[in-house]
């Protein structure tokens, strides 16, 4: 395995990991202000992904010009999730916690599976298409496009965060709910927009990477996992954190496909994880 | 002071958490059959040094022996195995079981017979008076009754040390004198204890001595009335102005 | 929901009685879908109950129990196909290397609490799944088969004329799951179990070695998962990780379980006795797209569930009972 083959591994894994980042700071958002694990979270990227794909299939129009509608009915569906499941459960003991979003993920990849079949799909044809050549590394453009929309996203969100007032009361009811209460802070429609903003990132993550990934009912399973060892790596609850944790991840996974064996790439990210969780159980950035 | 007559000696224990420093070189000892109160305002490090004699916590440095036995590195388990219960400052009952089976867990450390276990049980609920609710689930327990119910469960471990975290904290006025007899009475049945305690009132009557904490600090060591007027606690708790 | 300390007489009655059903089932009907139809909710009840005494019991969330359930097939049909060893001697083996197999994931896993710890076994599942699928000796994607042996005995556990056999086999099956649990359930064991589940650290306040205990939840419910999983490869006589390793397998044996009523004894087979005809039915119903349909009521049972009634179709029971005695 030539340098090359590296540097072109570690571009594209780096490219990925602000997809995954993206992804991951949806969730780590949910978590950190209600400490539940949105267990559906691959399964809301895949409705990302058949909305952009239906979009493209039946109006005509390409994921980059559909995203910003992508985005706000992800947003729609978060807020329906929240007010008609979550909100349910966020007293209950943690085994309803973990299966309520369970059942969710099951029940919507079934659904999918009903409504439009077990086959691959693709956007063929997008706006951005093709290869470019930077200093003798081939990206595509559809790739560059997406890692670079993602990052833009990821800048959005923690600009919104960090800077806005709506963001700053989302931070205090993360960090401590009944202080944040106390402070007049309403934290049911802090959980609300939570879900909503967490569902909206994927929902741009999706329509990003409809531009160039097949499409199909279990596509989120990979991505939610691979998102799972980014929050914990970053941190659970810590957003700004998942950006290089996504990274990491994204990395991890090229490397571990040239330097052990493709079909085994998913295998070495996961065992990243648990050597995350275990040595260091609050990740690698620890909590905001 | 030979061995023998100390059954906890604390040793220069220290902890840090990042630049916070909860425990500070804090060193005494508890003989057999002494009520030890600890008092100190909020933020002392109190329960701190409760989780790191009952091994909850890693100390950074220092030691603790329990009769003469090193059990600064222990997990808390082998630490109650070893004789040493406590009760937490936020309360634990297992309130998928009825109070009766709560003790039962605590009793099973000695047997293990499930039989013997409700017997001793039952004696532990007695003792706190709490026996005419043994069937009843844990959950409806008022915190009253629910402090009880945790201490029921510590002494079904016949231990030989208890260590008792907030005796009063959040239990109604009516109930307390019911509760800080319990614990008089326990110690006159020839119990060790040490007892965190914010109601100094209470704290002052029970304690045969005061080690009195602040800011990860001892800054007071003897008999309640002694420590009572240490310029040093009066600070501690009211301020320098009210130092006489 | 405390287990009941001493089974009251009409408990008993009803057992005995349900018992001698099940035993004079297939003798009442004797076609193969039936039976077929029962000997599944008898594996699945089976599992679930393996699986409850980890989640249920001990409070362990393990999403990915489908390891133990392919280390169990694999091991006995790996165990038959290579070295010619009876499917009996097998299945034992396969429960030692599922136990040996928990341990191992249990060791760095049990140190995670809640979701880290739920995450942490859906995470090896999907390793040991991907494993398997690139394990060209052990038959990789395409599979084994189970190597026909004829004519049918019991020596060779392969029934090739009538299900008659694997039926009280499988019924053999989960009596033992169930005594077993019954046998944790008034013990110690079954006291510290679910002190654990309640609060680890009052439960070591007490002097539980709380890890160790966790060891030994999942080692039983390992072992119990492995030897359904040996049955099962006997009972198919074919094996690929798709049938016995994936995701969804784990998915099916806590649904089963969580219906029924998690941390019950009877909560397993109720479970059981509901959605396995409930998947036959539908596959039959939707024909191709029955899978789907499948998953789809199965997912939003789990979220009904969770929601109205975490403790499954038993607290609902226990529920009724209190409101009318």
């Amino acid at each position: 395995m030539t340098a090359e083959v590296l540097v072109q591994g570690l571009v594209s894994g780096l490219l990925m990991g602000f997809v995954y980042a993206l992804i991951a700071a949806g969730l780590s958002l949910i978590f950190g202000l209600m400490e539940i694990v949105n267990f559906a979270h691959g399964e809301f990227l895949m409705g990302a992904m058949f909305a952009t794909f239906w979009a493209w299939a039946l109006l005509k129009l390409d994921p980059l010009v559909s995203l910003p509608l992508t985005v706000l009915l992800l947003a729609l569906f978060g807020l329906l999730v929240y007010h008609g499941l979550i909100r349910w459960i966020l007293g209950a003991p943690m085994l309803a916690q973990i299966f309520a979003t369970f059942g969710l993920a099951i029940f919507l990849r079934a659904a999918a599976q009903a409504l439009w079949g077990a086959d691959f799909r693709l956007v063929k044809g997008p706006l951005v298409d093709g290869r470019i050549s930077l200093a003798g590394i081939f990206i595509g453009l559809p790739q560059l496009v997406a890692s670079v929309g993602a990052l833009c996203a990821f800048g959005l969100l923690y600009w919104f965060i960090r800077k806005t007032e709506t963001g700053l009361a989302l931070q205090a009811t993360s960090q401590d709910r009944q202080a944040a209460m106390l402070m007049g802070i309403d934290t049911q429609r802090m959980f609300a927009l939570g879900w909503a903003i967490g569902a909206a990132c994927v929902g741009a993550a999706g329509a990003l990477l409809a531009m160039f990934f097949y499409i199909f009912p279990d596509v989120g399973a990979t991505f939610a996992l691979l998102a799972y060892v980014a929050v914990a790596l970053g941190g659970f609850g810590n957003v700004p954190a998942t950006l290089l944790a996504g990274v990491i991840v994204g990395i991890v996974e090229v490397l571990g496909g040239l330097l052990i064996a493709p079909a085994l790439k998913y295998a070495v990210v996961f065992s990243l994880y648990l050597v995350v969780v275990l040595w260091r159980p609050q990740g690698l950035l620890g909590r905001f | 002071m030979p061995v023998a007559t100390m059954l906890l000696d604390v040793r220069g224990v220290t902890k840090r958490y990042g630049g916070l420093v909860a425990n500070s070189n804090i060193s005494f000892q508890v003989g057999y059959g002494e009520l030890v109160g600890i008092i100190g305002p909020n933020g002392a490090g109190k329960s701190t040094l409760f989780d790191l004699v009952t091994g909850f916590q890693p100390a950074d440095k220092g030691q603790v022996l329990l009769e003469g036995e090193s059990v600064t590195r222990l997990r808390p388990d082998e630490i109650s195995r070893r004789g040493v219960a406590r009760t937490f400052q936020k309360l634990k009952p297992f309130t998928q079981m009825t109070v009766v089976e709560n003790v039962m867990v605590g009793a099973f450390q000695k047997t293990t017979v499930p039989a013997r276990a409700r017997r001793e049980a039952m004696e532990a609920l007695d003792r706190v008076g709490l026996a005419d609710k043994a069937e009843a689930h844990a959950r409806v327990l008022s915190t009253g009754q629910r402090k009880r119910l945790e201490l029921a469960r510590a002494l079904a471990t016949q231990p030989r040390l208890l260590l008792l975290d907030e005796v009063t904290g959040g239990v109604d006025q009516r109930s307390i004198p019911a509760l800080v007899d319990l614990v008089r009475r326990l110690h006159g049945e020839g119990a060790s204890l040490i007892v965190i305690e914010h109601n100094m009132s209470v704290i002052m009557g029970i304690s045969q001595r005061i080690v009195a904490l602040n800011l990860g600090e001892v800054i007071a060591d003897g008999p309640p009335a002694v420590v009572g007027r240490d310029p040093r606690v009066v600070e501690a708790y009211l301020g320098q102005a009210y130092v006489a | 929901m405390p287990p009941v300390a001493r089974w009251p007489v009409v408990r008993w009655t009803g057992a005995g009685t349900l018992l001698l059903l099940l035993l004079a089932f297939p003798l009442v009907f004797t076609q193969p879908h039936p039976r077929h139809v029962v000997i599944t909710i008898f594996l699945f009840a089976m599992l679930a109950q393996a699986w409850n005494l980890l989640a249920g019991y001990c409070g362990q969330i393990s999403l990915g129990h489908a390891v133990f359930f392919g280390a169990g097939a694999y091991t006995s049909t790996l165990l038959g196909k290579y070295f010619d060893l009876s499917p009996w001697i097998g299945m034992v083996v396969g429960a030692v290397v599922a136990v040996a197999v928990s341990q191992l994931i249990g060791y760095p896993v049990f140190r995670l609490r809640g979701h880290y710890f739920a995450i942490a076994t859906i995470a090896v599942g999907e390793i040991v799944n991907t494993l398997m699928i690139n394990w060209d000796w052990a038959g990789g994607a395409r599979g084994l088969f189970v190597p026909i042996k004829r004519p049918d005995s019991l020596a060779n556990l392969q029934f090739h004329q009538s299900k008659q056999n694997y039926y009280y086999i499988a019924l053999g099956l989960l009596l033992l799951a169930f005594w077993i649990t019954r046998k944790v359930e008034v013990s110690r064991m079954g006291y510290y179990l679910r002190a654990i589940r309640e609060d680890q650290d009052a439960a070591a306040s007490l002097g539980i070695p709380v890890a160790a205990y966790k060891q030994r939840a999942m080692a039983l419910s390992a072992a119990l998962t492995a030897l359904g999983g040996s049955f099962y490869a006997q009972y198919i006589l074919f094996i690929d990780p798709d049938s016995v390793f994936p995701t969804a397998l784990s998915i099916l044996i806590c649904l089963v379980a969580v219906l029924g009523g998690i941390g019950t004894l009877w909560g397993p087979l109720i479970g059981a006795a509901i959605l396995i005809p409930l998947g036959e039915w539908t596959r039959i119903y939707f024909g191709g797209t029955g899978k789907a349909v499948d998953l789809l009521i199965y997912g939003a049972l789990i979220m009904l569930v969770s929601v109205i009634q975490p403790g499954g179709i038993m607290a609902l029971a226990q529920r009724g009972r209190r409101r009318t005695g």
